[in-house]
């Protein structure tokens, strides 16, 4: 029981970050109808800014370290951050300590800039075209982004840890009756889990009671008519794009305390996301956020030692699996419309 | 059906002249002229430098090219001469190797078996690369080991760990430096009895894949032997990202210990998520949890940043070791590239020197001259001590550097300390336990 | 000639005409001169083309005439590459018995998968194929490693039975052949400062290949094409007249799934040796880029499209800094730091850059890809010659 709830948590905050990126990869495909491969380059590019403002704040000048050297012999230099010496260094400390969440204030402006730009200068022309051609145009898209970074970043992956305050773990389990380390939970799980049903439930609220949301809604069931009636669809188009730019950016900056950001991030989050979007069924947001969750919650189960002894290999395939199955058995995917994408 | 009792390369020069130059018979020449493949001219050598350019290793690769470049100029007698003055064969003299000017191209093994082959294929048949190094993970390197064999030139292998490349998949043609899982396995068990007692209960992690089987393997059986327990070995996928759902249940489990059988990213990441859990922070069995990561590298420890402190693993060398060799090594790395090398860089510059130093001290680019000369050769001043080229499976045996995450790193580089050197004779095993064959040197056509 | 029409048949011709001559039409610089950086023949880089050729060619037929996507179509060549060396390990280093074999397995497991996943067509279809081989990659890697090599791929060993040939005589593997004709061996033509080689390997993997291409012509063109190309525009049409266009699409991806396991036997018989990163979904991804490239539904876009890649793959990311600086070292010392800081993110480690930059280009301007391009350029040429009648009309290029 305690190894199922377990599983649970752990699977919860797995599809929190699937369930963010397939939700911003359906906003796009359902507003735009565009099949945007480049999405989990976004959601790298957003844990990169998280890396950016933390070297912003990091921008140091060098102070010599009397009486030690370095590994030639010269004399041993510190970095001291510029920020120490602007706001002092104990609040210099914290500044750069909450570096993380700053980078949330951070990240929106850019990844709307960033999506506008992409939607204006790129996917515009390609709503007419085929789908193979928007997935080979975003492909090279997101290869492009991904290698720039690579340039000014490096292969390796970056430590980005959270706040001192949110590090470490509490004892889930103790909590609800169960034996003293048997479920334990770090804190910024918890807090990127509480993050993402926030911006999923802001997404839905948005679209759900605004002006703007309802004619999006209306868009993306005719859009024909809509334009009919004197919209200016296309604008509002523009601007989902950029919202669902941010969202997969804000995934990206709250998931750099996990695991260390890379390039490839967005590649290792590319497919998997496909699959969840498919299989909670295409342009259907509920179902990518239900599908997020549940395959999460799946793929946790599969690495169970237990599950992994009684059929090994499972837990490298288990998804896959899973997407076979409920294609095979729900046509359209979990929450799927007829006739999306099935030309 | 195809087997003759022709002599076969009798057999193929009629078959390849018959079936691709009939019309073109005056200036055919069939491939071999010199006894050997890629036989170098009397003025310039080719080396091949193959390795990951893209791809999650690739700044890795970067480190190892860096060292090429380096070991290429002091060959050539460019620079301060780096190890040259302290290697223990005095054949170099900075005058390229027999003579020779060396020359070198390079390529993009993006970690991948395939590419890695292609790569190496075409500095062998376009470039006419004597011999092939580099690679940054065993399956790059077996691969390209046995392409080598194939070939007929030498493989002077990069950063590769798994007891494969010279047990199961030895080739005759192939050698290594870097130290294997094995040597991890038997460095790492006494200093962690030392440090964490005899009874201890432990939990491994371990990549699903050869690698992983053979670091788990030889962990287990040198912590086994000094009375630890192993409770679980979990596999976990080679694309796995988050490792959250393999480490919460470790603490139920009962262990105390948890040894992460990762590399690179996984590893990365997998300590991370350790971390993260506060593992570290918890008592079990009345005793501190402790991590321990069997292969460190530096990249590895830079992108687990502060995670990496107080855990334990071990290394094949580091740059802070005050021998004559590693001194001058560091140095002349240092002030041409502004930091201090990692260990792949090391073993990737010191192969360069064995192979050149072996072709001189043979007197020939033949690779079997060369295997001749590298088998069973004793050699110091290379950053490991006296170091031992064994003839049966082309392992060096050397000491093993167990290290530690530094607690309070001075720069980004300075980020494990070593804690115990064990000694060569430690390390040392019995060349038939991992089987597979060594065959016989082939020179090509 | 040979049943084919006549635009066909010199198609083919000039297709024959091309492999054939390879040798010295990729080798155009002289040995030791600063372009022969941008030579490409050499025997892998060859034979990589026509096997690459080959895998695309097939793949054309299910995507090009039937408009179905499948994202995991490197699986088949894995299966090939796997039951190649198999046979190489077992019975015998010739390859004739080992492609045999890999035919027949991937057309087994693409029956199979074929089965199921067309079931359901659009990005649902995509996404099963998908599915399929990402499940046939990490299993491959991990668990079946006793099977596959897991890691390290399969390789050939001295130990091996290989009952027909009656095992291994001396210390060195055996090499795939044909009959005594080793697959490596090579003849090499000295012309001046030029070198050509000529290799067996690739002039056999030549063969297969326009024997492929042969076939793909002849299915284009046969009433069985002509149905694929009824599913692609109108599959609900179809089946009102009463055909089931099940059978036909099932017929079309055992076939491509066969020229995959085609390819993956002539690579595994250029070199044996099968790693699972053959069958990631990278590599799937692979031949649609090269067929969408090169020009979807024609039938040398394939082709030219997965030339085109591994030519990037393989000689632009051998390009490094030092051979950049001896290009520009004519030019005064800051400018020539300054070119080389500017090319520098496009070559050598930067190839995916550039690679991502040419997918991007030819999917904005030549959405045909390269074969419209081609097409374009030579109605420029024709459209100086008012004269002609024909001038205004594009011909497709299949």
């Amino acid at each position: 029981m305690d190894a199922l709830i377990l599983q649970i948590l752990n699977g919860l905050d797995k599809g929190s970050a699937y369930a963010l990126i397939a939700l911003g990869l359906t906003l796009i495909f359902g507003t735009l109808g565009v099949v945007n491969f480049a999405h989990g380059a976004l959601f790298m590019i957003g844990a990169f800014c998280a890396v950016t403002l933390n070297r912003l704040f990091n921008l140091s000048h060098e102070v010599e370290v009397p009486g030690e050297t370095d590994f030639l012999g010269n004399p041993l230099m510190r970095d001291v951050p510029y920020l120490y010496d602007i706001v002092g260094e104990s609040a210099g400390a914290a500044i750069i300590d909450w570096s993380v969440p700053l980078a949330i204030l951070f990240a929106i402006p850019i990844m709307i800039i960033v999506g506008v730009i992409m939607e204006r200068g790129l996917i515009k022309h390609f709503y007419k075209r085929p789908h193979a051609d928007q997935i080979l145009v975003t492909f090279g898209l997101a290869i492009v982004l991904q290698e720039i970074i690579k340039y000014y970043y490096g292969a390796n992956p970056i430590p980005t840890p959270a706040p001192d305050a949110f590090r470490g773990s509490f004892d889930f389990g103790a909590m609800i009756g169960f034996d003293p380390n048997t479920i334990i939970y770090p804190y910024w799980r918890l807090v990127y889990f509480c993050f993402s049903v926030v911006i999923i439930g802001a997404v839905f609220a948005f679209l759900q009671f605004t002006t703007f949301g309802m004619v999006v809604r209306a868009g993306m069931a005719d859009r024909e008519t809509v334009g009919l009636l004197g919209i200016d669809i296309d604008k509002r188009f523009t601007i989902m794009f950029g919202l669902a730019a941010a969202v997969a950016g804000l995934a990206g900056v709250m998931y750099t305390p996990i695991n260390s950001p890379n390039y490839h991030m967005g590649m290792d989050f590319l497919v998997l996301s496909f699959v969840v979007v498919v299989v909670g069924g295409m342009g259907s947001l509920p179902g990518a956020v239900l599908a997020g969750f549940l395959l999460g919650i799946l793929e946790s189960f599969a690495s169970m030692r237990e599950v992994i002894n009684f059929v090994p290999g499972i837990n490298q395939v288990i998804i896959y699996l899973v997407a076979i199955i409920i294609l095979l058995t729900r046509p359209r995917g979990l929450m799927g419309r007829k006739g999306v994408m099935e030309d | 059906m195809s087997k003759t009792n022709l002599t076969r390369r009798g057999v193929l020069r009629t078959g390849a002249v018959a079936g691709a130059g009939l019309a073109l018979p005056t200036y055919l020449s069939a491939a071999s002229h010199s006894g050997f493949t890629n036989a170098p001219g009397d003025s310039t050598v080719t080396l091949g430098f193959n390795v990951p350019q893209t791809g999650p290793y690739a700044d890795e690769g970067a480190d190892e090219l860096r060292a090429y470049e380096l070991a290429v100029e002091h060959l050539n007698g460019g620079g301060d001469g780096g190890m040259l003055p302290t290697f223990s064969s005095k054949a170099l003299d900075g005058t390229g190797i027999l003579g020779r000017k060396v020359e070198y191209v390079t390529g993009d093994t993006q970690t991948k078996s395939d590419a890695a082959r292609a790569s190496a294929k075409s500095m062998i048949e376009k470039d006419g690369a004597i011999m092939i190094t580099g690679g940054s993970s065993s399956g790059v390197a077996v691969a390209v080991q046995a392409l080598c064999q194939e070939a007929g030139v030498i493989f002077m292998a990069g950063l590769t760990h798994s007891n494969d490349t010279t047990g199961k998949d030895k080739r005759a043609n192939g050698f290594r430096h870097f130290f294997n899982s094995y040597m991890s396995g038997a460095a790492l068990a006494p200093i962690l009895a030392d440090n964490y007692g005899n009874d201890r209960k432990a939990y491994h992690l371990t990549a699903d894949y050869n690698w992983g089987y053979t670091t788990e393997e030889a962990v287990r059986n040198s912590t086994e032997a000094l009375g630890w327990e192993t409770v679980a070995a979990v596999k976990t996928p080679l694309t796995q990202t988050d490792f959250s759902s393999y480490i919460a249940p470790v603490l139920q489990s009962g262990a105390d210990v948890l040894v992460l059988n990762h590399y690179g990213g996984n590893m990365v990441n997998s300590l991370t998520n350790a971390v993260q859990f506060g593992l570290r922070d918890k008592q079990v069995n009345g005793k501190n949890f402790e991590i321990i990561v069997p292969l460190y590298s530096r990249l590895m420890a830079k992108g687990a940043g502060a995670n990496v402190k107080g855990i334990f693993g071990s290394t094949n060398w580091h740059w802070s070791l005050q021998d004559e060799g590693s001194k001058a090594f560091v140095k002349s790395f240092g002030t041409k590239y502004g930091f201090p090398p990692s260990q792949a860089a090391h073993t990737c510059y010191v192969q360069t020197l064995l192979y050149a130093d072996a072709v001189t001290r043979a007197g020939s680019f033949n690779p079997c001259a060369v295997v001749e000369a590298l088998e069973g050769f004793e050699f110091d001043g290379l950053g490991n001590g006296p170091t031992l080229y064994r003839a049966e499976d082309h392992q060096c045996f050397k000491d093993v550097l167990v290290v530690k995450g530094k607690e309070n790193p001075t720069s980004e580089f300075d980020l494990l300390e070593i804690v115990e050197v064990t000694p060569r004779d430690q390390v040392t095993y019995d060349p038939s336990i991992f089987g597979g064959e060594l065959g016989t040197c082939n020179p090509g056509a | 000639m040979f049943g084919l029409e006549k635009k066909d048949a010199t198609l083919l011709l000039l297709v024959a005409a091309l492999t054939i001559f390879a040798p010295f039409l990729l080798n155009p610089f002289p040995e030791g001169s600063a372009m022969a950086q941008f030579n490409a023949g050499y025997p892998d880089l060859m034979q990589r083309f026509v096997i690459f050729g080959i895998f695309a060619i097939g793949f054309n037929i299910l995507f090009g005439l039937t408009g179905y996507l499948s994202f995991g179509h490197a699986a088949f060549l894995g299966v090939g590459s796997y039951a190649a060396v198999w046979m190489f390990k077992l019975l015998s280093m010739n390859v004739l018995p080992a492609i045999l074999l890999a035919v027949v397995m991937s057309g087994l497991f693409a029956l199979l998968i074929g089965y199921i996943s067309l079931r359901r067509s659009g990005i649902y279809f995509s996404i099963l194929t998908l599915a399929f081989a990402q499940m046939m990659f990490a299993l491959a890697y991990s668990v079946l490693t006793p099977i596959t090599g897991g890691e390290t791929g399969l390789q050939l060993a001295l130990s091996d039975p290989r009952i027909l040939d009656g095992g291994t005589a001396d210390g060195n593997l055996p090499v795939p052949g044909l009959f005594g004709l080793e697959m490596r061996d090579s003849a090499q033509l000295e012309l001046g400062a030029w070198v050509f080689t000529f290799n067996i390997g690739y002039y056999f993997c030549a063969i297969v290949m326009l024997l492929a291409f042969y076939l793909a012509i002849r299915i284009f063109r046969s009433p069985f094409g002509m149905m694929l190309r009824a599913i692609k525009s109108n599959q609900q049409r179809l089946n009102y007249t009463g055909l089931n266009p099940k059978p036909y699409t099932l017929a079309a991806f055992v076939i491509s799934g066969m020229y995959a396991g085609l390819a993956g036997a002539l690579m595994a018989s250029m070199d044996p040796l099968a790693g699972a990163e053959r069958m990631f979904w990278t590599a799937s991804g692979e031949v649609v880029l090269m067929t969408i490239l090169g020009g979807v539904g024609t039938l040398i876009g394939p082709v030219l499209g997965a030339g085109a890649i591994k030519y990037m793959e393989n000689i632009i990311s051998k390009i490094n800094s030092d051979i950049l600086h001896g290009w520009f070292a004519f030019l005064p010392d800051g400018l020539e730091d300054f070119i080389v800081a500017v090319i520098y993110p496009f070559i050598g480690k930067g190839w995916h850059l550039t690679l991502g930059l040419i997918f991007m280009a030819v999917v904005i301007f030549l959405p045909g890809g390269l074969v419209e391009g081609g097409q374009r350029i030579a109605r420029a040429f024709r459209r100086k010659k008012p004269d002609t009648p024909k001038s205004a009309k594009t011909e497709p290029a299949e």
